[in-house]
């Protein structure tokens, strides 16, 4: 058996980096059929300790192996509601891949690949089962159509409730829609989760902004039970001189300019600002996601990122591929501030080089400047991809009890409010597709017992 | 898919729609404002809540053709494809009318900025508490809703940059000579002209209220496109606004970031103009 994995199908760098079509073109049945011979089924598969959604993953695979691709589906779906979408964005290398006896020696095995492989061949042939419990009379509001919101809808109508959820955007998906790009996760597949719940019967209501359309003591009383996955909220910044320039953005912006209004569509009506060279700072999924997003525009990009590449935090695949794209990598480096002309435009940064010291207790490695380093660079646009910090707007009126960081404050998926219950990034901070989903599916189990 | 009642022009480059939105406006306090988008790839335009009818539950916009979106959104005939609202918060008087009973109120509106005033104006009357309203433009044609202003102010003062009607002049020139008069005032218009009027006002030390239109991309807090700096802090126009204490904005730095996309905005008018006189949809 192989100790290499068999290399998916991608597109070719100098051809992807003038398009937005998917990246990787996933396994064709011989290559997936391969990939999953290559799988020992361990009889205590670690594998499975690193799913955070303990997907059966040597039985998936087994099943591959014996050409049954809807018993497949199934036992990825008994655990993962969006496997077509977390095949794509998992951090498996961090997870499942992390933990699979094969890599020890060699290439684990490409299990997103083969999660997505199965997803992918399930759309193509309506596997999903629309079948759902006779209805329950319970009606339950979701606040936000992200993964989380989405997810739990779709458990609950299942299951007989009659679901609605409320979004602020004209789209449903959350950050599958506006964040993650058409190249990584094309917007089909996102769309398309979304028409199966609109067949399980959920109601989706766009245009809402919950905590002024309607607030959740509002909410509280329409419906039996209330949802909130409303994500991780507002763009951070890092406050330094120059940051209110034109041409700085934060990544949130950039993104959703792309990916929600198409601005790289020549139809589009959402302008995008054509800079020469971009100066993204971050390491993340997010910065990532933005830097590649410009150099299809045809801009000169760069990631800056203060640690070094051991610690970027993006997942690996990302990194090899935006490296493959020419992104251009200004790591142990951080901005001092920014330049501007008298119209207020970018015109460069100051930037300081980055010693890096002994991990501390969260293990993260310190970072010191080294001041002696301080320099110029000349950039016309600069986007920041700093995390997050929670946004309260959907919590207006209703004294949910939030923890010190700000974020909504949960026990086994409810809150401080009576039939509230929350949970993806909305309650952990800005973390992964996988776990809000997951948050999605406990909260929905939890509201199933409290109410039936 | 919102049903559009009708969208009429009411001055040479402004128009007014009528739309069937009634969980829009619902809940809507004047000084909240709305993302409307023509069609699905067409870009999110914010405009501030101009009047509703919450039985029927239709909803009024007043805008100006700026661009290539409003010049879009002049031409949408049956059917708007979103309106998100109400956004942001609301007017901090009509939130707590309460603790304005007893104080005399000054709006100040400048050109299209009549539009969000006008609900303002409309909801004290309806509160019990009248007040003032000096309304600028630069000629007679760009002052819009004469008819319906009056109605609901308790003193109207009229002032044009070329005299064409009312006191010849500027909202300053008016306000100025009436300062004295007033406990508060609420100023509405062109980033410049709310600029001046803060000018003005801080010199006498009258309270002043201003609403910040700067690029929007979600209206929603996620994007933090609409950066206004605010005590030399950035606020978030369209979670923390649009609504903010005049004396403290940075009026500056807004007039600069309007510019952002000048440029792209231009390129995009060119095209669009081209495309919409030859399909006139
Ligand atoms: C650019 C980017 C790239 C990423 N890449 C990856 C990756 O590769 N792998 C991975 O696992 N994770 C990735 N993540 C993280 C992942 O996307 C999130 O952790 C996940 O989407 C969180 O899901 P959620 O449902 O909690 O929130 P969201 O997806 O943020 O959805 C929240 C929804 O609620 C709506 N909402 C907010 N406020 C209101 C309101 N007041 N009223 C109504 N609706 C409201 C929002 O509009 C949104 O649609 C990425 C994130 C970003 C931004
Ligand atoms: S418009 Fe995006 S944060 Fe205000």
């Amino acid at each position: 058996m192989s100790d290499s994995k068999v290399k998916g199908r991608v597109q070719e760098p100098n051809v992807r980096v003038n398009n937005f079509n998917e990246v990787e073109l996933g396994f064709n049945d011989e290559e997936a059929h391969l990939e999953a011979s290559r799988c020992l089924n361990c009889p205590k598969p670690r594998c499975m300790e690193g799913c955070p959604v303990k997907i059966q993953i040597p039985k998936f695979i087994k099943a591959i192996k014996d050409n049954d691709l809807k018993l497949a589906y199934e036992i990825i779906t008994e655990s993962s509601s969006l496997p077509a979408v977390c095949g794509r964005v998992c951090p498996q290398e961090k997870q499942c891949e992390k933990m699979c006896v094969k890599g020890l020696k060699g290439d684990a095995i490409s299990i997103g690949s083969l999660e997505r492989y199965v997803a992918d061949v399930a759309m193509k042939n309506d596997y999903a089962s629309t079948a759902k419990k006779e209805s329950n009379g319970k009606k339950v509001a979701i606040v936000g159509a992200g993964p989380a919101g989405l997810t739990c809808a779709g458990d609950l109508a299942k299951n007989g409730f009659s679901v609605t959820i409320y979004e602020v955007l004209h789209k449903a998906g959350g950050v599958l829609t506006y964040g993650i790009p058409e190249f990584r996760l094309p917007k089909s597949i996102v769309q398309k989760e979304v028409e199966s719940l609109k067949k399980l019967g959920v109601e989706i209501l766009t245009d809402v902004p919950v905590g002024n359309a309607i607030t959740i003591p509002e909410l509280q009383d329409k419906y039996d039970a209330v949802f909130i996955g409303s994500g991780a909220g507002l763009p951070k910044f890092m406050g330094i001189d120059g940051e209110d320039a034109n041409g700085v953005f934060s990544a949130n912006e950039i993104l959703t300019r792309i990916n929600l209004m198409g601005a790289y569509k020549s139809l589009s009506k959402t302008p995008i600002k054509k800079a020469k060279r971009a100066y993204i700072i971050g390491g993340g999924n997010v910065a990532m996601d933005a830097v590649r997003c410009l150099k299809r525009l045809g801009i000169e990009t760069h990631l800056m990122y203060r640690r070094s590449e051991e610690e970027l935090p993006a997942r690996k695949m990302e990194v090899e591929h935006a490296k493959e794209e020419g992104i251009i990598f200004d790591l142990l480096t951080n901005p001092v501030r920014i330049l501007t002309d008298d119209n207020n435009n970018v015109i460069g940064m100051e930037v300081v080089n980055m010693i890096l010291g002994e991990a501390g207790e969260d293990g993260r490695r310190s970072v010191s400047e080294d001041e002696s380093s301080k320099h110029v660079v000349d950039c016309d646009m600069v986007v920041m991809a700093l995390g997050t910090s929670p946004n309260h707007e959907a919590l207006k009126n209703s004294n949910i009890v939030l923890t010190e960081r700000g974020l909504i404050s949960v026990e086994n998926s409810k809150t401080s409010l009576d039939n509230v219950y929350a949970g993806g990034d909305a309650v952990t901070g800005a973390a992964t597709v996988i776990l809000a989903m997951e948050a999605g599916k406990k909260a929905a189990n939890e509201i199933i017992n409290a109410l039936l | 898919m919102y049903k559009v009642l009708y969208n009429n022009k009411i001055s040479s480059n402004s128009f007014e729609m009528a739309i069937e939105a009634p969980l829009v406006i619902e809940k809507a306090i004047p000084g909240q404002f709305v993302i409307v988008m023509s069609h699905e790839d067409s870009e999110r335009i914010p405009l501030t809540i101009y009047d509703y009818d919450k039985e029927k539950g239709i909803l009024y916009l007043i805008y100006q053709v700026v661009g290539g979106s409003t010049l879009e959104l002049s031409y949408v005939k049956n059917e708007l494809f979103s309106v998100a609202g109400p956004l942001g918060n609301p007017n901090e008087i009509c939130a707590n009318i309460n603790e304005f009973k007893n104080k005399r109120i000054v709006y100040v509106a400048g050109g299209v900025g009549v539009a969000p005033v006008y609900p303002q104006v409309k909801y004290l009357k309806e509160h019990g508490i009248e007040v003032d309203v000096i309304y600028g433009a630069r000629n007679i044609d760009l002052l819009l809703i004469r008819d319906k202003i009056e109605k609901v102010a308790k003193n109207m003062y009229y002032v044009t940059d070329d005299g064409s009607f009312g006191e010849k002049g500027f909202v300053t020139t008016v306000l100025e000579k009436r300062i004295n008069d007033y406990d508060i005032c609420v100023a509405i218009g062109p980033v410049i002209m709310m600029k001046s009027v803060c000018e003005l006002t801080k010199k006498y030390n009258l309270q002043t209220i201003v609403s910040m239109n700067p690029l929007m991309v979600d209206g929603s807090g996620m994007c933090g496109a609409c950066r206004c700096e605010v005590d030399g802090k950035p606020k978030f126009a369209c979670i923390h606004g649009p609504e903010f204490d005049g004396h403290k904005v940075n009026f500056d730095l807004a007039l600069k970031r309007m510019n952002i996309y000048h440029k792209e905005e231009m390129d995009k008018l060119f095209e669009m103009e081209k495309r919409l006189h030859k399909e006139e949809y």
